[in-house]
């Protein structure tokens, strides 16, 4: 995972609230096979609006959404964090996200910051007012500026030192990898092992 | 694992101590390495793509073993996947494999079947040993005394990179089965009443230790059954202590430790008892001289009785919640309170799944239908659990007794137990089948599902409607 500091980029007005993950990602994209390659599928169903925000050119590569209350309620499906990722988001800032979705985004790489209402009519207004224009996210300060507009962000410690770090669930263990290896070298002679293949 | 005294620990603690690489400090989890790594085609495709974009390598190929069971046909099994997704998961899984560098067994290979079959057969399942795999019912293993516990995509990704799992320690409960089943009754129906009993979410957060005389008179394949259900009751795990009929099962086989290995794993595996005076945090007793053979009237694994007994009404539940579910259940199931179960009539038997499509299990199913014609109109499928298991059948001529009697005899995989093949229910159709769940549209959409063991599947089968061995007459 990629270490994470700041963020510069456009940034997206998305006035709706209680935005759960079958509308992030529609679960007929989930029996795909891979990882990634999920741009398409974001939002999917709301995309066939020609007057769907996302579909505008000046919101074609955005790094930066601001979401209404309840980002990501619904499904535990590690797909919407995919998706987000994949259009390119780095940062949702929202006044509300729901637990399983903000804990996949943290392991995944995808800020999830936490701004007041006012703070989220606040940086809407300026974005409306300046459609396209970028704003700067940076984690080490918890702050989003626009211009001369800032706002503070929150997110808990552990996941924030994650993120700083460039850490997922692998990188963490990994950081015992000394401890994984010191216990293979006691593992008795006898456990299994399936190569070499035996057959009966 | 030798030499420290420790208090009284529960055998699911043992196996837990012995795999402890880091504590986990304030509430912290445990990292647990991870001895066996079964994959299939189903859960492992992104956990690859999250190694291929890392950079990262699977660490032990030689703690990892794939096959390919959830998607694969039972017919035709020489043709092209019609299906497309079936076929993308089968040929990425076989692309990752050989990428990777893992040892699959891909259809039609002879080690080929369902993962929880495959992984006792080929003795890489073992007493205390950890075993995971992307799967609810890896809980199968753990027949052996083995720890063995069903994860998802991240964890499956985890794994292969590091051998390791991050895990909260589990509460411990006692299933006390004792006494003699009578003739008729099985494995299958003592998990059964065991859910119906603690209910389909009484053992959350448990791993379940299974225990008594009864479960000692229980073969291998019995208690992979058992085991292979301690999901369907909300279950993490469950265990059952390994003794001398555990070492009999292992002894030859292919995986199995050999000479001195054999001779210093034995003595370990004999340490592998709950200890006297070990607490579990929950107990459970069951009676096994008053079981009967079982069957679920719902939509959820707990919601079952003995053959015997009819239908419920809903007013028979105080909870309203219950009630609510039970009226619902009902209604999907098309069954109305009061109705004797054994009036019930099926359209399809299912003879198979990681529960019950053993070597024993299909003999069981043989001993009943043996000479004898299936109900018209009944559809009737045998499905091995492996390769190995339909070949072994059919050097006992079994497939020639299920020919004979009607059914379908097919190759090897999971089958109708979850539809992700063309084996499916058409909607409405009733069926008796040995899988492990009764979910609404579980075995296709629309159809309807009745939980039973081999034994009752076979009576069934003969007489079109619920029935246990003991209801068949000299006309039948």
């Amino acid at each position: 995972m990629q270490k994470f500091t700041t963020v510069t980029g456009v940034a997206v007005p998305f006035r709706r609230s209680s935005v759960d993950t079958d509308q992030i990602i529609p679960a007929v994209f989930l029996k795909r096979v891979t990882k990634t390659g999920y741009d398409d599928a974001l939002f999917a169903n709301w995309r066939t609006d020609p007057e769907f925000i996302l579909n505008q050119p000046i919101y074609s590569q955005p790094k930066i959404l601001i979401a209404g209350p309840n980002f990501g309620t619904g499904s535990s499906r590690e797909h919407a964090v995919w998706a987000l990722r994949d259009f390119g988001f780095d940062v949702v800032l929202s006044p509300k996200f729901a637990d399983i979705f903000r804990g996949n985004a943290g392991k995944q790489g995808l800020l999830t910051g936490l701004i007041s209402e006012a703070d989220c009519e606040k940086l809407w207004d300026a974005l409306d007012a300046q459609p396209g224009v970028e704003m700067t996210v940076d984690l080490v300060e918890k702050t989003a500026t626009l211009g001369e507009l800032t706002v503070s962000f929150d997110v808990d410690d552990y996941t924030r030192w994650r993120l700083l770090e460039g850490l997922d669930d692998i990188g963490l263990t990994l950081r015992d990898e000394a401890a994984i290896t010191e216990f293979e070298g006691r593992r008795p002679a006898w456990l299994p092992t399936t190569i070499p293949a035996r057959h009966a | 694992m030798a030499g420290t005294t420790h208090a009284p620990r529960t055998l699911a603690q043992k196996v837990w101590d012995d795999h402890l690489v880091v504590r986990g400090e304030d509430g912290n989890p445990d990292l647990i390495y991870i001895d066996l790594h079964l994959v299939h085609e189903v859960t492992s495709p992104q956990a690859f793509d999250g190694l291929r974009q890392a950079g990262r390598p699977v660490r032990r190929l030689d703690l990892t073993i794939a096959t390919e069971d959830h998607n694969t046909p039972t017919l035709n099994i020489d043709k092209r996947i019609a299906d497309e997704t079936s076929r993308i998961q089968i040929e990425t899984l076989r692309a990752n494999a050989e990428e990777f560098g893992l040892r699959l067994h891909s259809l039609g290979d002879i080690e080929q079947g369902i993962v929880h079959v495959v992984g006792p057969q080929l003795g890489l399942t073992m007493p205390g040993i950890t075993v995971v795999c992307g799967d609810s019912h890896t809980s199968t293993h753990g027949a052996f005394g083995a720890m063995a516990m069903g994860i998802g995509t991240s964890e499956v990704e985890h794994v292969l990179a590091t051998q390791t799992l991050s895990l909260k320690p589990f509460k411990t409960m006692a299933i006390n089965v004792e006494g003699t089943l009578r003739p008729g009754v099985t494995a299958k129906d003592i998990i059964l009443a065991v859910i119906a009993k603690i209910g389909a979410n009484g053992g959350q957060g448990y791993v379940l230790e299974y225990r008594g005389s009864a479960i000692r008179a229980l073969s291998m394949e019995g208690r992979m059954t058992i085991c292979n259900m301690s999901i369907e009751a909300g279950a993490r795990a469950g265990m059952v202590a390994p003794d001398e009929t555990t070492f009999a099962y292992l002894k030859g086989r292919p995986h199995a430790p050999e000479g001195a290995n054999w001779d210093a794993a034995v003595e370990y595996w004999r340490t592998l008892v709950t200890d006297d005076g070990a607490t579990f945090d929950a107990e459970v007793f069951l009676d096994a001289n008053e079981l009967e053979p079982f069957v679920t009237w719902g939509t959820n694994p707990g919601q079952g009785s003995s053959l015997s007994a009819v239908v419920p009404s809903p007013d028979d539940y105080s909870d309203p919640n219950e009630r609510v579910a039970v009226e619902r259940a009902l209604e999907y199931m098309d069954l109305v309170p009061g109705t004797r179960l054994k009036e019930v009539e099926v359209d399809a038997v299912f003879m198979g799944s990681c529960t019950n499509s053993r070597i024993e299990d299909l003999r069981q199913f043989a001993s009943i239908v043996r000479g004898k014609k299936k109900a018209d109109g009944v559809r009737v499928m045998v499905v091995p659990g492996s390769m190995r298991v339909r070949l072994e059948a059919e050097a006992e001529g079994l497939d020639k007794v299920f020919e004979e009697f009607g059914a379908e005899w097919r190759f090897a995989g999971c089958s109708m137990c979850l539809g992700m093949n063309p084996d499916q229910l058409a909607p409405g159709e009733r069926c008796a089948s040995t899988s492990n769940r009764n979910f609404e549209g579980r075995q296709g959409k629309g159809g309807r599902t009745h939980l039973v063991s081999p034994l009752v599947a076979a009576a069934t089968a003969i007489r079109g409607k619920l029935s246990s061995p003991s209801d068949l007459t000299v006309e039948d």
